[in-house]
């Protein structure tokens, strides 16, 4: 029981709604040269992109596993049960780990700012909690920004496709990829064609490092039994040959 | 005598230069943020600051703990004299390291929060713990020259008491972080170029921190003996060139294996940038490990050191590629660093050879009597490999 966001890009008319209601619920500044910038940044964390004939949008994925939530050393990113990501700027130190981690190089960072934050979606985190649609879902005329359970979004869209087929390429993106991101997308080309990233694994990548750190307390009590045992044997060694030396 | 004082000065000027220009990028980075004092962008977050100060900075004070483990936990004693230099080099390295992350980090006032607020899934989390411990560990496993100088036996001796488990205490600690810094990129298989990305990195990043740290043995202890007017260890150090050999060999086998494994050589087949920087981290490797294996390279002074500073390079050249340049086509960006990036990471580095050159002229760092004691043990390997041979 999470909650997801389906982007059609075949109903996207490019209004633009989406960006201003983000605008608005972040508090940032939204006019005709930011509406311009087709790419998320810290004063705008979600665009919608010009792809040929297509329409594509940007903005967090909300993946299912977070790399993101599993590289932040303070814990300010967190995946709720809710669906969205959430940040904690109160925590976050500046690393800015999560960026070099989101395989969809969504974080953004408040470079100019002597005391930065990384920006990115939530997915409207309070207004979801409080059971409101996102800003995005609620402003776009047109349904292609939907907002709602992400299993019956995957329904959804899966009919979609099944009724169309002739309008659609045939297949979700962010069922499979990292493992399934909580945004997901449907289009009429292929995936790579309206700027999404067919190259990122199927598999969570939290489960890489994981991989790795799990085996940290075997690492550890392994290492100091081998190494107490040779400083033993090696230290032993002088012990009996100073001894023996004495009664020579 | 007076005939060096011209050099020194020279050094001094240059060393001067860079610290006015460090300190002029570090007001840039106070006052205008990572964004006026670095090329970092959204989509290249991380830069030299993070793959040189960070990344480099804690192999190359790799030596610390090997030499820790060879002289102490192997027990051969032989080594005795090299052992302080390399852990203040160790300690040094990594309070600039921590200096570096100030720098970086765009809130150093909340460096301490990992220390706090635990996330046991980050490996940043990990390395945080790590290098906090083991500075600790390393100011620990100085901290008795610091007694002797002033001639305050009964502190020796509480830290004797405690230093076989300080020591192994280390060496695990190291081994968990120099292993992490390559764990770090496992998260962006996507993103690192394949002839770096391996889900062997920690291996790989843990066995060339271990060679690195040999090498910089050897590097520092020929600066030394010049600085200071000290006879070389030359046996001591040919026979640490020896092992540098294996350990280079090994870790170009693990290296060679794991690129075939991934069929990764087809790679070079392509005339790509990552391709010409993969070949010469590789010819910065392979040239001093062959060279090593001649008795005539380990005995001349020289030579020694020219191979000691290639691998210290291919390192660098190793962490450089995994930190900025292997990562620059898969964030679809160009990453040069921007001067002020340059200045302050040249300022840390100044200031690391400054701060050393000064305790080891006011600390008994060096063995007194090294210089007899090499004599006594080149007649010794001399007869040694003559028998091998």
């Amino acid at each position: 029981m999470s909650k997801a966001i389906l982007y059609d890009s075949t109903l996207c008319i490019g209004c633009k709604a989406c960006e201003g209601a983000c605008a608005a619920r972040w508090g940032l500044p939204y006019d005709d040269r930011i509406a311009a910038e087709e790419k998320i940044s810290a004063h705008k964390l979600t665009a919608i992109e010009t792809h040929g004939e297509h329409f594509s949008r940007r903005l967090c994925m909300n993946c299912v596993q977070p790399a993101c939530a599993s590289v932040c050393p303070v814990g300010a990113l967190q995946k709720t049960a809710l669906g969205p990501v959430t940040y904690d700027a109160d925590k976050c130190m500046g690393c800015r780990y999560c960026m070099q981690a989101c395989p969809f190089q969504v974080p953004t960072y408040e470079w100019s700012a002597r005391l930065p934050r990384m920006r990115k979606c939530d997915m409207c985190y309070e207004r979801q909690s409080q059971g409101k649609l996102t800003a995005c879902a609620e402003a776009c005329p047109v349904g292609a920004t939907k907002n709602g359970e992400r299993d019956e979004l995957v329904a959804d869209a899966r009919q979609r496709i099944a009724e169309k087929p002739d309008q659609y390429y045939q297949k979700i993106y962010g069922i499979q990829e990292v493992g399934g991101t909580s945004v997901l997308f449907l289009s009429a080309v292929p995936f790579e064609q309206i700027g999404l990233r067919t190259n990122v694994p199927s598999e969570p990548l939290p489960d890489t490092t994981w991989r790795v750190l799990e085996l940290l307390p075997d690492v550890v009590s392994t290492g100091a039994v081998l190494l107490g045992g040779i400083w033993w044997i090696t230290n032993r060694r002088e012990e009996v040959a100073k001894a023996e030396g004495r009664r020579k | 005598m007076t005939r060096r004082l011209p050099k020194i000065t020279v050094w001094r000027a240059i060393f001067a230069a860079i610290l006015m220009s460090g300190l002029y990028a570090t007001y840039l980075r106070i006052f205008y943020g990572l964004g006026g004092s670095t090329n970092l962008s959204d989509r290249f977050p991380w830069g030299i600051w993070i793959a040189f100060d960070v990344m480099c900075g804690v192999a190359l004070a790799a030596g610390g703990f090997t030499l820790v483990a060879i002289t102490h936990i192997f027990n051969i004693q032989k080594y005795k004299p090299v052992l302080r230099p390399c852990i203040l080099t160790a300690f040094l390295g990594y309070v600039l390291v921590v200096v570096g992350l100030l720098f970086d980090l765009g809130r150093p006032d909340r460096l301490w929060h990992p220390l706090v607020m635990w996330n046991p899934h980050s490996v940043m989390f990990e390395v945080a713990w790590c290098v906090t411990l083991y500075t600790t560990v390393l100011f620990l496993e100085f901290i008795p020259v610091v007694f002797e100088r002033f001639g305050w036996h009964k502190p020796i001796e509480w830290v004797h008491r405690i230093s076989v488990p300080l020591m192994i205490m280390g060496i695990l600690l190291s081994t968990l972080h120099q292993s992490s810094l390559g764990s770090l990129f496992l998260i962006v298989p996507s993103k690192l170029y394949p002839l770096w990305y391996s889900p062997i990195l920690p291996l790989l990043f843990y066995v060339s921190a271990i060679c690195v740290g040999l090498a910089m043995t050897i590097f520092e202890s020929w600066h030394s003996s010049r600085a200071f007017g000290r006879a070389l260890e030359l046996p001591l150090l040919a026979s640490l060139g020896r092992v540098l050999a294996v350990a280079m060999s090994v870790y170009l086998w693990i290296r060679f294996l794991d690129l075939a494994h991934r069929h990764a050589f087809e790679l070079l087949r392509q005339n790509r940038i990552e391709n010409w920087l993969f070949g010469l981290e590789m010819a910065l490797a392979i040239v001093p490990t062959v060279l090593l294996y001649q008795r005539k390279v380990r005995m001349r002074p020289g030579a020694l050191y020219a191979c000691a500073v290639m691998v210290v390079f291919s390192v660098i050249a190793n962490r450089l590629n995994v930190g900025t340049t292997g990562l620059e086509a898969g964030s679809g960006t160009h990453y040069i660093p921007k001067w002020s990036e340059v200045a302050v990471t040249l300022s840390i580095v100044g200031t690391g050879f400054a701060i050393f050159r000064f305790v080891a002229g006011y600390f008994p760092i060096f063995e007194p009597h090294s210089s007899e004691h090499a004599h006594h043990e080149m007649e010794e390997l001399e007869a040694d490999q003559v028998g091998v041979a």
